[in-house]
């Protein structure tokens, strides 16, 4: 019997609602639930909280976009790592697969080598990284050979590979006082500094890309079995897989244009929610979304807690993720429960 | 009503595999592809399917060209029983039958009641009910094959191709297998499946069609074309006949 689905999504849910209360509680300016509560309540009704005006601007302008930043992110790249798992017939794949952050990354370091400011830096990122997907699915689509899925994957890596070289081009260019420090940062992920206006750019790509795939969820099943089985189900994969890609790319981008690199989260919480509600896509991508947004969350909020400064994000998510991966290969047997 | 194929060639845009191949599979009959390996039977089946696009000659179900039709209408017509494997992620049996449904549901539509009951009431047809919950990762290769009809039954199919379905089963699950085959024809479904077995094709075939290289030997009635000189001559080896006393044969490839 595969896990129950409603207990696996109150646990998902459990996680996010301490993940939110940590997030906005934690911090130079403690907030209480009980604070937090009345703050809310505030806001929605209009009436005073009658809280001190710092604890206010620190919940409304800096946790509270933070915050919003960290589950946008998070989801997104859960919901995108479940998407390519399924698509590529591979556990061992993250959103990145397709060169979608090495292109976005490429893109950041150019921007900021050209010292185009933040709002032309994270263009520069979401541009680089659509441009790399598009350009790797048009060349495996071009090479009509054997399994196209297999192709398509093949072509990945070895595109983000000359994109990493582009990368370490564009920072021995850089110079190394003021531009390679903040390549440097970039390139590790941080969501420090994340104020109101930076969700505007962010919203709408993850809000599109993730409906389109919670929508197409079901045909996933069917679409993570080898490609002639899947078509001889009445699926037209190719369209699908355009789709698939196509968005899982969108919030890819969109969440490395806001947060940098940010590996791993992608890799591990479609595992975690396979724990909690099985393999069913139908299932799992919810789920995944839920978890997705909790895990960064928690991540960030350690981010910025531990230690004296901010620890960038992908340090703490590969520590995190390492020894979790490395076990789940000394567990897994059987197939990918 | 009927599968159909007139004078066909197959294969890959850059290399043909077979041509002139001409067969008929109507509801309630069985028929077996034999041929040697890398004979074109594999490839064959996907042209029947639909999956490769003919190179030439006819090809129509019930009358109306293939090509002619969606993915999702030759899906409600053709089941396709592929060679059982392991597949990627632990699904539950029960998930990998309801995928059968892909085709008679909107592209953004989750299962509904009536799918998941036509789900459960072929793993019960085919008696594997039981394995419903349990992940299809971790049962039988014989199991996996019977789960594997049930997913194209769920398709609602009026013919079911299935490509090579006891290859890689025990001598009982072959048996077990073939039984639920025939029982199907019989309750009116058009079979059509590749076997290495000659004997399988005698016990459960109506008929028989050979080919080698990519081309038809012979095509008739089973009982007429399994004889040893024609399997000598399909598989290039010497072929012994054994026989009981009620008259039954059986063959023996080699000396």
């Amino acid at each position: 019997m595969p896990p129950s689905s409603l207990r696996g999504n109150l646990i998902a849910f459990g996680l996010l609602a301490l993940a939110v209360l940590l997030a906005f509680g934690l911090g130079r300016f403690p907030v209480g639930p009980g604070e937090l509560g009345r703050l809310i309540w505030a806001g929605l009704t209009g009436q005073a909280s009658g809280l001190p005006p710092q604890v206010e601007t620190v919940i409304w302008n800096i946790r509270g976009p933070r915050v919003i930043a960290a589950l946008l992110c998070g989801a997104a790249l859960a919901v995108a790592g479940t998407a390519f798992q399924g698509l590529f017939r591979n556990p061992l794949v993250s959103p990145d697969i397709l060169g979608a952050s090495s292109g976005a990354a490429l893109g950041a370091v150019i921007g900021i080598y050209f010292s185009l400011g933040i709002i032309g830096i994270q263009f520069a990122a979401f541009a680089g990284g659509l441009v790399a997907v598009g350009a790797v699915y048009a060349i495996g689509s071009g090479l009509r050979r054997g399994d196209p899925v297999l192709v398509l994957v093949l072509t990945g890596v070895v595109v983000g590979s000359l994109l990493g070289a582009g990368i370490g081009l564009v920072k021995y260019w850089a110079d190394p006082y003021n531009q390679l420090p903040a390549m440097t940062f970039w390139l590790l992920g941080s969501l420090a500094g994340t104020a109101k206006p930076d969700l505007v750019p962010l919203l709408g790509p993850v809000l599109l890309g993730s409906a389109v795939l919670v929508a197409l969820r079901w045909r996933m099943n069917a679409m993570s079995l080898p490609e002639e089985e899947a078509r001889a189900l009445g699926l037209s994969t190719g369209p699908l897989r355009v789709a698939i890609v196509a968005a899982a790319t969108l919030v890819t981008a969109a969440s490395v244009a806001a947060a940098g690199i940010i590996g791993w989260v992608g890799l591990v919480v479609p595992h975690l929610a396979r724990f909690l509600v099985g393999p069913d896509f139908g299932r799992l991508v919810p789920t995944a979304a839920i978890l997705g947004g909790g895990y960064l969350l928690i991540i960030d909020t350690l981010a910025r807690t531990v230690g004296p400064v901010e620890t960038p994000l992908g340090i703490l998510t590969a520590v995190i993720g390492t020894p979790f991966f490395i076990w789940l290969l000394a567990s897994a047997r059987g197939g990918w429960s | 009503m009927s599968l159909s194929a007139c004078g066909l060639s197959y294969g890959y845009p850059e290399r043909q595999i077979g041509r002139e191949i001409g067969l008929e599979l109507k509801p309630g009959e069985v028929l077996a592809l034999l041929g040697p390996n890398g004979s074109g039977k594999t490839t064959l089946l996907k042209t029947l399917l639909g999956l490769l696009p003919p190179q030439g000659g006819e090809l129509a179900l019930d009358g109306a060209p293939l090509a002619a039709l969606s993915v999702a209408e030759r899906a409600r017509a053709l089941g396709y029983v592929p060679q059982a494997h392991a597949g990627t992620f632990a699904f539950s049996v029960f998930t990998v039958v309801l995928m059968g449904r892909t085709a008679h549901g909107g592209l953004f539509a989750a299962p509904s009641a009536h799918d998941r009951a036509i789900a459960m009431a072929m793993l019960e047809r085919l008696g594997v009910a039981r394995l419903a919950q349990r992940p299809y990762t971790q049962i039988s290769g014989g199991e996996r094959q019977l789960v594997l009809i049930a997913r194209a039954l769920a398709q609602e199919p009026r013919y079911i191709i299935l490509d090579e379905p006891t290859a890689s089963l025990d001598f009982g699950n072959q048996g077990k297998v073939m039984v639920e085959i025939t029982r199907l024809a019989a309750e009116g479904l058009g079979i059509l499946f590749t076997t290495h077995d000659p004997n399988q094709a005698l016990r459960y075939a109506d008929h028989v069609l050979m080919i080698r290289n990519g081309q038809a030997i012979a095509a008739g009635s089973a009982a007429e074309l399994l004889i040893p000189e024609r399997l000598a001559e399909l598989y290039g080896v010497a072929i012994e006949t054994v026989r009981d006393t009620e008259g039954r044969v059986a063959f023996l490839p080699g000396h």
